[in-house]
């Protein structure tokens, strides 16, 4: 897990080899002293791509989850402690994104708005706020029937103050295991949609676009699928494995 | 439990229309042009005038709003501009590919989870457990878009036991299925092994091992029972995750599904096939989520009053 954050990072600087120059001498050669892990169909090194494609991957879900979990607490926050009339509301519209199942809804969102990065984004953070929402909403409602809440709301608190200095930190735990589950989630939503040409598109190096360009070469080179494959298995296992560890600690399952 | 049904069925009118109207919102309201983007930046501009009059994009949004939910009520969902048919006999016509597809994907996902939970329930921290919960660690973990292209691999390149991509007989649907269900599985045994645990602890347990039932026969005959509707209930907020994998899984396989044809429709900017299928997947789980919840009813009586 963390070494896959450090090879994001570090990964690009360490790695001389450019993920976009063309060596055709090398099309589809396999694992070698100065390709690890081979090169493409253009020759290009495979090792180089997937540690690029490490920092798009991280760094786009990094941007959703944050985005998603600001948005989803906020609206979550609001609809608890309006309550009636306005929580119902909210509610039922959280319902209605929910309905659409999956990654469908990022699908339809990504083929409207076109390919693209920030494109991506939106469609990804459409998918991802509701589950924040929900959380949040239904904690502030348990938490407010609380003691201490309620004493602090008797003593004429602001419902700022309430849900800043009351609220808010019941709810970081729920929401810590919600978002590194997220995270997982998000990196393998980005893959699939990358993978179906909607995400980022060639020759940005992307783990579901080179598994999708992967694919037409599967006798000749497995290797190609392979790399960014079990990048992608096992960044999203980090995070489950990491998610799980998280919920153990809070005792709260997401 | 008839009046708990009418009463969930009821309440699915306001979501199918928010469906509706979400789906018809994206196509519509976020910005870029269908019209150009199908004909083109280089299009003569009467071409794009008699295009919108066609599609009816040049009438007021309310009015087109009006005439999408009119048609959809008769289930008319317009005509597609590449196949030149109307869509809802596309979608027709594919349906039963992604719904076979599915269900053979929850099979595998049953069969899979069933025993792995229960070698891991029946004796947690055993070799059985670990190894079980190992793979199901995995199996949530291996995206399609991976495990897909390596059983193809592995069982049609190398051992040329099972055909590439299509659909035919069950010999075609193995692949798909298994790659489409192994992640619900996972996800299926780990809630079947929590739950087993919880429920080896609970008055009734103690009371069928002191009347003299062995272990293994109390935990099938009781445990098992009982954790069930903690599964029901995965398998319900699972649903989602299915059907979506069906659009990957059938893009990967090459499967005549709705899948297929919406990823192929967004290619070819074919917007009215793309609304179509959008709202198909979604009033399938809206549907699908009922149904889970009404057999959840049945199961689990307490359900039907709150």
């Amino acid at each position: 897990m963390i070494a896959i954050v450090l090879a994001a990072i570090v990964g690009p600087l360490l790695c001389r080899a450019d993920p976009s120059s063309i060596d055709l001498a090398k099309i589809l050669a396999g694992p070698s002293r100065a390709h690890p892990f081979g090169c493409d169909a253009l020759g290009r090194d495979v090792l180089a791509r997937v540690l690029w494609g490490a920092r798009l991957s991280l760094s786009i879900s990094t941007i959703v989850v944050a985005i998603s979990l600001v948005v989803g607490s906020l609206i979550g926050a609001t609809a608890a402690l309006s309550g009636g009339r306005i929580d119902n509301l909210v509610m039922r519209g959280v319902d209605i994104f929910l309905a659409f199942p999956g990654i469908l809804l990022a699908i339809a969102l990504a083929a409207i708005l076109g390919p693209g990065l920030i494109d991506l984004v939106i469609a990804l953070t459409a998918m991802g706020w509701t589950g924040y929402a929900r959380i949040v909403r239904g904690e502030v409602l348990s938490l407010r029937e609380r003691e201490y809440v309620l004493a602090a709301e008797t003593l004429g608190a602001k419902k700022s103050r309430l849900l800043m200095r009351h609220l808010l930190p019941g709810v970081v735990g729920p929401l810590a295991v919600q978002a590194t589950f997220g995270f997982g989630g998000i990196i393998g939503a980005e893959a699939a949609l990358s993978f179906l040409g909607l995400g980022a598109i060639p020759p940005t190096p992307s783990w579901g676009n080179m598994l999708d360009a992967g694919r037409a070469f599967l006798l000749v080179a497995p290797h190609l699928t392979t790399a960014p494959g079990l990048a992608i298995g096992f960044s999203i296992l980090g995070f489950n494995l990491l998610g799980d560890g998280i919920a153990q600690k809070v005792g709260h399952r997401a | 439990m008839i009046r708990y049904g009418l009463r969930r069925i009821l309440a699915l009118a306001p979501v199918a229309l928010g469906v509706a109207t979400l789906t018809f919102a994206i196509i519509h309201l976020v910005p870029g042009d269908p019209v150009t983007a199908m004909l083109g930046e280089t299009a003569a501009p009467a071409d794009i005038v008699g295009m919108r009059r066609q599609l009816g994009l040049d009438r007021p949004l309310l009015e087109q709003y009006a005439a999408y939910l009119g048609g959809l009520a008769v289930g008319d969902l317009g005509e597609s501009i590449s196949y030149r048919k109307p869509v809802t006999r596309l979608i027709a016509e594919r349906f039963p590919a992604t719904i076979e597809l599915a269900a053979a994907g929850m099979l595998v996902a049953l069969l899979l989870a069933f025993p792995l939970g229960l070698v891991a329930g029946a004796n947690p921290g055993g070799v059985g457990d670990l190894g079980a919960m190992g793979f199901a660690i995995v199996g949530i973990s291996v995206p399609h878009i991976y495990l897909g292209p390596l059983l193809m691999i592995l069982f049609s390149l190398d051992l040329r036991w099972l055909p590439l991509t299509g659909r035919g007989g069950i010999a075609h649907l193995v692949l798909p299925a298994v790659t489409l269900g192994t992640a619900l599985a996972a996800i299926l045994a780990r809630m079947l092994r929590q739950s087993l645990i919880r429920v080896r602890e609970s008055d009734y347990m103690r009371t069928a091992l002191g009347k003299g039932l062995s272990p293994r026969a109390a935990l099938v005959r009781h445990g098992l029972k009982n954790a069930l509707t903690s599964v029901v209930t995965i398998i319900g907020l699972q649903m989602g995750a299915l059907l979506s994998g069906t659009l990957i899984i059938e893009m990967i396989f090459s499967w005549p599904g709705i899948g297929r044809l919406l990823i192929g429709a967004i290619g070819a900017r074919d917007y009215p096939v793309v609304q179509g299928c959008v709202l198909t997947f979604a009033m399938t789980y809206v549907v699908v989520n009922l149904a889970t919840d009404l057999v959840y009813a049945i199961i689990d009586p307490r359900v039907r009053v709150s």
